[in-house]
């Protein structure tokens, strides 16, 4: 539809000062015009307000047009308005009543933000820090109910979690850590040509994968995968109440959801990790016989005899811990959300960060403590 | 189906499913004609007839599983009828597209049952977005115009900078209102606006869009389950019957021979409302 421009005048009237408008005042025919009457105002030289309105000649109104001519004539509320017909005397009054000053934005400087902004973050890790020590108690106390009446691990959530977060992962976890034993063969056959101790390649794929890479790269996809699927399930469940419900009836959340999924990361890491180890040695095998004209027989007996059982047990000593660690976090970071669905968003970001962020920091504090064990 | 043969029966009824023509040559702001929707093979409403005058508010009701809120979809075009046509603000919406939607999205409001605002954004930026979309004045004129509506819609002023986590579900309601008048549309569609309300809420809320209504010229097509409402504030009530409509005033349904609108109308709840009349 064709609108009319909007038109506005300052003049007197028998020394009192009128703003006449006429045109379409519409929510769409205002766009940028408020600087043209901004200057129409400065060159007319009517200053300050007027108490007339005179809007006989608009031709279409709806109340962003009026709230308009109201706040150029400057004396909104009170301005006495005559309008054409009855309708837009009625919109003028529904607008004078209901108009109010609109909420200011905030203005602070970029020091004071920034001071906000720590002092903010700074509480919020000390209650995280407290409600996690907290969240961890609680766990503890119910692991330890469970484990006198056993059948309150929940087996049947247990074995359902364990299909989510160990059978459905069994594909990625193998195909990426096949991959990045291919790729450490690899770089390990390029580099240790150089001093002819090409070899080595098998030590270094089988230490790699079983200390550390094995374990690291399935704490990471289970984290991504099963971390924020357990923070995104138990966010849902708490905007929509679930949680709350369960309260009510008497059943604890920690019981119900929390103990089963940490239950069923803690089983399936190292059974995750198991597997991981064994597809990443077979890509540094496959690596192996392709750039090192090994067999698989030389490859594995090379293993054998050079990479102790300690590396192994190393591995699958983490996969439980990091496991917990995944499951945990996820679950709280589940329980802290409140309100809204963007809310269920940030926290699972923040979950997977946060495993992601524990899981490394463990395994270095790992490192550390078989280093000084020897092993 | 005995359906079929008690509307054969009928005399020749007048126009959009009413028991009595009430147009008095207003405009025909919403005209649906033989409009089916299905799920699947599950027809929800067959060669459905219903028309909404200029100014005037309909309300919407029907038992449950009668496809209320499917109509109210299909009519706002979140469901595709796979029949028949209907014409919004006398364009065929079938044949919208691109700007012309727009236009047309423009020109109508939706609330939903629980308000759907933008949970990411504060009470203003919700009423400022389909502003900024439509029309994109400056900054400065649409928080004033955002102010406006939230005092238009009975929210104190300090709702403004809210988020909607942070209000009650009867303010979520009026903030939704809020933003789907942002535009001042024509025509404004209201979903359940009174469920979960507290009767005095309500009350107030029916006056509200009543006022609103009166003053800013809407058309209001409610889906409700409130007989206070429909008593209060509708001018027609549409009643979902047989996969059709029927529209009549308060008066014409109570009177109206058929089991549903009987019990709806004559049951202890129907009885009590109708009696403040």
């Amino acid at each position: 539809m064709a609108d009319a421009e909007p038109t506005i005048r300052f003049t007197t009237r028998g020394g009192q000062s009128v703003v006449e408008v006429g045109g379409a005042w519409t929510v769409f025919s205002l766009r940028g015009f408020r600087k043209k009457a901004g200057k129409a105002l400065k060159s007319a030289g009517a200053g300050g307000a007027a108490s007339l309105v005179d809007a006989s000649a608009v031709q279409r109104l709806d109340t962003a047009g009026a709230l308009e001519i109201l706040q150029l004539a400057g004396d909104g509320p009170r301005a006495k308005v005559e309008a054409a017909d009855k309708a837009h005397a009625d919109l003028f009054e529904v607008v004078q009543r209901n108009m109010c000053a609109a909420a200011p934005e905030r203005q602070v400087n970029w020091f004071g933000h920034w001071l906000e902004e720590v002092g903010r973050n700074v509480i919020e890790i000390y209650h995280q820090l407290v409600n996690l020590c907290a969240f961890f108690g609680e766990i503890l106390v119910v692991f330890l109910e469970a484990c006198l009446q056993p059948r309150r691990f929940r087996f049947n959530a247990v074995v359902r979690q364990m299909y989510e977060v160990w059978v459905r992962a069994l594909v990625i976890v193998g195909v990426l850590t096949f991959l990045i034993g291919v790729v450490i063969a690899y770089q390990g056959v390029q580099q240790l040509r150089q001093f002819g101790a090409e070899t080595f390649t098998v030590e270094a794929v089988g230490i790699g994968m079983f200390r550390e890479l094995g374990v690291l790269l399935t704490a990471i996809i289970v984290a991504g995968r099963s971390g924020s699927a357990f923070t995104a399930q138990i966010g849902t469940m708490q905007v929509n109440q679930e949680v709350d419900a369960m309260r009510t009836i008497g059943l604890n959340p920690i019981e119900w959801l929390v103990l089963p999924r940490i239950t069923a990361l803690v089983i399936s890491m190292p059974l995750l990790t198991f597997w991981g180890d064994m597809t990443g040695v077979l890509g540094g095998a496959v690596a192996c016989t392709i750039y090192l004209d090994f067999t698989f027989v030389q490859f594995y007996e090379r293993l054998r005899d050079m990479v102790g059982p300690w590396h192994f047990y190393i591995g699958m000593i983490k996969a439980p811990v990091f496991g917990a660690v995944i499951a945990i976090i996820g679950c709280f970071e589940g329980l802290q959300v409140r309100g809204s669905a963007e809310s269920v968003g940030n926290l699972t970001t923040k979950s997977v960060v946060e495993a992601i962020f524990s899981v490394i920091v463990l395994d270095a504090i790992f490192s550390i403590i078989f280093l000084l064990a020897n092993v | 189906m005995p359906e079929a043969v008690t509307h054969a029966e009928r005399p020749p009824a007048p126009e959009g499913g009413q028991i009595v023509d009430h147009r008095d040559g207003r405009d025909v702001v919403l005209r649906l004609r033989g409009v089916r929707t299905q799920f699947g093979p599950k027809i929800i409403h067959d060669h459905l007839d219903f028309d909404v005058f200029r100014g005037e508010i309909v309300g919407l009701v029907g038992g449950s599983g009668t496809g209320k809120s499917v109509l109210l979809r299909t009519i706002i075009g979140l469901n595709h009828a796979s029949q028949g046509t209907i014409e919004m603000l006398g364009v065929d919406t079938n044949t919208l597209h691109g700007e012309a939607l727009r236009r047309m999205q423009a020109r109508t409001g939706v609330q939903f049952q629980d308000g759907a605002l933008f949970s990411s954004l504060s009470v203003a930026e919700n009423i400022i977005v389909p502003i900024r979309e439509h029309a994109g004045l400056d900054e400065e004129l649409m928080r004033e115009i955002a102010a406006l509506k939230i005092a238009l819609v009975g929210l104190p002023a300090d709702a403004s900078d809210k988020h909607p986590s942070e209000l009650s579900g009867g303010m979520r309601k009026r903030a939704s209102l809020a933003r789907a008048l942002a535009l001042d549309p024509e025509l404004l569609f209201l979903d359940e606006p009174t469920a979960g309300l507290d009767p005095i809420g309500a009350a107030h809320y029916d006056e509200l869009v009543k006022g609103l209504s009166r003053s800013l010229g809407l058309t209001v097509l409610m889906v409700t389950h409130d007989l206070d409402s429909l008593n209060a504030i509708c001018d027609r009530i549409a009643v979902l019957l047989d996969k059709r409509v029927v529209v009549g005033t308060m008066r014409e349904l109570l009177t109206y021979d058929h089991p549903w609108v009987r019990e709806y109308f004559h049951g202890p709840r129907g009885r009590a409302a109708a009696r403040q009349e």
